[in-house]
């Protein structure tokens, strides 16, 4: 056991990926011999060589491309995309092809890809280094969605995602990638080592894909959530003093329902926050499967809470991102409905 | 400035319309055996002349000539002359079972039959092609039984793809022939990665990717090079310029580059033009390409100078964009008695038995039809079942979907 950032945490799954199976092979633009941008891949080109980890020409829809050639081949790629913002070049090639091959070749042909992007804002990025695209990605059959929201997760499904037969978007929060989050900007950010869930296992270990965690138990109001937000709005039950008990999804894509009707039947009441904008956002796909299945438990109308719908704003970004402040007005007028 | 003239934008334009008489003159060819043959590890900036011309093998009076000729048996040409006339009968009658209503859609290859089935014979067992919808011939030349294409077409209860997939888009691991996409070009760059995969396993089997003209407008294709280049993947790249893009010519994708071929030499690339409908020379320069990416000297791109005589699908008419009879004018001929008048001036075949092969290649092509019509077809007989529908999508099925599967009542 070791305390680790979230940073960490990845570069330890990579490297325990690699180790256990000579088919895992890294790349991206920058996370050669830099290590990437974020570090993440720091070390392993010299521990691996460079035709396990290497630079790619800076061409997202070459890396998404080949990594599906090479999974058709046999090897099981994890590619990275500098910020999930860039991904949208290689839409096609994963909407289209990593997500479809199986199916359409009946098995013949396989894509266990990951794409790792870091994605969504606080770090002031501006509208092209701040997107939360998750949506884009849970509408498409075939594709898993992963969001991890601390170190622990982040290495457990990072690895599950290496491991799993089918083609994983795998987004890093990239404002958790040193320090949980709570919205508070002005204060200065804890990092992981002074947070329980930076505690890591050194070996292999997975997170299963498709399960939700309980990150707060709690009785009057259920908060369905993840990536950053967990943090926010751990922050928002604190701070409004609300029995709030607190999803995080961490698998968008399949999702976890029993849990999510499990909690919502018991409290009677639900809100969604995540940080990606509101119009066809991945909360109106948990508020309509909360309707559907928990209608006749509800007290209240379900809340959501996200980003507006702007493109993410440089300067205004602390009015953007959805910070304690909205999520408890949130939970104050789920309580009071 | 006081000359400043409104702007105005360039369209290219075809020589001719419907309507109009077919006109050719702008396709450069030279003669048969002009074009040397360089070694294998030529240094790629020698050869870039081999990017404009148009390498040929057979001559006007059916000779094969100069330094690309002479790699394959009287056998071999046998065996290549009958695969191309197995996948102009498939063709024929898959057409009519499309016309039929046994299908809903059917893509043919009159014309570029050279193009696959000559390099599916310079490929070995466990080599991976990345094709697009008309390189059914890579899958005829390979073996592959024509009843399972058939019963692809038909999306019938026997369809390896379970109906799944529109007619012709074939998928063949065990045939080196991948899953083939309607998004086009996508396959091009996933080729290049095939490959690189093969050189970091340091295995001997290579990749073969495969663009028409007009997708080469598709960023995929760019990637694909840039890749190619880069890591020098052991994979030949496959241009079909098989002169229209459905209604769309050539010009318009190729711009104002020379040839499509030429579009490699920025990167470095051996690039190479050859007849498209000259079975000898698409082979050897296939074979020679192959050889490169097999002895880890790296990627080649290859442009076919071919052209399409039917229709794109069964779905387009081309009367409504070029004249009716310009196929008929293509310089380059025909593939199939091109390679009959070799043979026959070979003394290895006669009018006769070509006539003879042709009712045979057909009965065997009929019976392979009523093979693949007993499993059903597109709306008659046997169907994958709606169950399957929900299969596959990925590995394990997910909850979500096995709770649409109970709702489809399946």
């Amino acid at each position: 056991m070791a305390r680790m950032t979230m940073i960490e945490a990845i570069r330890s799954a990579l490297d325990i990926s690699m180790g256990r199976d000579p088919k895992v092979v890294v790349f991206g633009e920058d996370v050669g011999y830099f290590g990437g941008v974020f570090r993440c891949t720091a070390g392993l080109q010299q521990k691996y060589g460079v035709t396990r980890c290497f630079d790619t020409p800076i061409s997202e829809l070459g890396i998404v491309g080949t990594a599906i050639g090479m999974a058709a081949y046999g090897l099981r790629p994890c590619v990275e995309i500098q910020f999930a913002d860039y991904v949208y070049p290689a839409y096609d090639q994963i909407v289209s092809e990593a997500a479809r091959i199986r199916y359409r070749s009946n098995g013949q042909f396989t894509c266990p890809i990951v794409v790792r992007m870091p994605t969504g804002g606080g770090i002031f990025g501006g509208q092209t280094h701040s997107q939360s695209p998750e949506a884009l990605f849970t509408h498409v059959c075939g594709l898993k969605v992963v969001v991890p929201s601390n170190p622990r997760d982040a290495k457990g499904l990072l690895i599950a995602s290496i491991e799993d037969p089918d083609p994983v978007i795998f987004l890093e929060p990239k404002r958790l990638y040193n320090g949980p989050f709570d919205g508070h900007h002005e204060q200065p950010v804890t990092p992981w080592s002074k947070h329980p869930l930076g505690d890591v296992d050194d070996g292999h270990f997975t997170v299963p894909l498709g399960k939700a965690e309980i990150r707060r138990q709690g009785s009057a109001v259920t908060v369905l959530t993840y990536g950053t937000m967990v943090h926010v709005a751990e922050a928002a039950a604190r701070e409004t003093g609300i029995d709030a008990e607190i999803i995080d999804l961490r698998t968008l894509l399949p999702l976890d329902l029993d849990c999510i009707v499990e909690s919502v039947s018991k409290t009677g009441r639900c809100v969604v926050v995540h940080e990606a904008t509101l119009t066809s956002g991945f909360g109106a796909e948990l508020a309509a499967l909360v309707q559907e299945h928990c209608f006749y438990h509800l007290e209240a109308p379900i809340a959501r809470v996200t980003g507006w719908d702007t493109p993410y704003p440089h300067a205004q970004e602390w009015d953007y991102f959805p910070g304690p402040a909205r999520v408890g007005e949130a939970l104050v007028r789920t309580m009071e409905a | 400035m006081d000359d400043v003239v409104p702007l105005s934008l360039h369209v290219p334009e075809p020589e001719v319309r419907p309507g109009g008489t077919p006109d050719f003159s702008m396709v450069a060819i030279p003669k048969a055996g002009s074009v040397p043959r360089p070694p294998v590890d030529v240094d790629p900036r020698e050869i870039r002349d081999l990017a404009f011309s148009i390498i040929r093998v057979l001559n006007r009076e059916g000779e094969a000539v100069g330094p690309w000729a002479g790699l394959l048996t009287d056998d071999d040409l046998l065996e290549g002359l009958r695969h191309m006339m197995t996948l102009r009968a498939f063709d024929a009658r898959m057409l009519m079972a499309q016309r039929q209503g046994k299908t809903s859609f059917y893509m043919q290859h009159m014309g570029e039959e050279a193009v696959s089935c000559a390099f599916r014979k310079a490929l070995e067992p466990g080599d991976m092609n990345f094709p697009t919808y008309r390189q059914a011939g890579l899958l005829i030349a390979g073996g592959y039984p024509m009843v399972d294409m058939m019963n692809q077409i038909f999306s019938n209860e026997a369809d390896p793809l379970k109906g799944r997939q529109l007619p012709i888009m074939y998928s063949s691991k065990e045939h080196g022939f991948f899953s083939i996409s309607g998004n086009l070009g996508t396959q091009f760059v996933q080729a290049v990665g095939w490959a690189m995969a093969s050189a970091i396993s340091n295995d001997t089997r290579i990749a073969a990717g495969w663009i028409g003209d007009g997708s080469t407008a598709e960023s995929d294709f760019h990637a694909a090079l840039v890749f190619a280049s880069t890591y020098r993947a052991p994979v030949v790249l496959n241009i079909v310029n098989n002169q229209w893009a459905i209604s769309t010519f050539q010009g318009i994708a190729r711009g104002g580059s020379g040839t499509f071929a030429a579009r490699g030499l920025g990167f470095g690339i051996p690039s190479l033009r050859v007849d498209g409908n000259d079975y000898l020379a698409v082979y050897a320069v296939a074979r020679w390409a192959v050889e490169r990416a097999r002895r880890n000297l790296g990627p080649t791109l290859i442009e076919y100078v071919t052209y399409r005589v039917g229709a794109h699908s069964t779905s387009d008419d081309p009367s409504a964009y070029r004249p009716k009879d310009e196929s008929e004018a293509w310089p380059l001929g025909d593939p199939v008695i091109r390679l009959k008048n070799h043979l026959i001036r070979r003394g290895a075949w006669t009018e006769e038995r070509h006539r003879q092969a042709e009712a045979e290649v057909m009965d065997t092509v009929i019976a392979a039809q009523k093979e693949a019509e007993k499993h059903g077809t597109l709306h008659s007989g046997g169907k994958p079942s709606v169950r399957d529908m929900f299969e596959g999508v990925y590995a394990e099925m997910p909850p979500h979907l096995r709770r649409q599967r109970h709702q489809a009542g399946v």
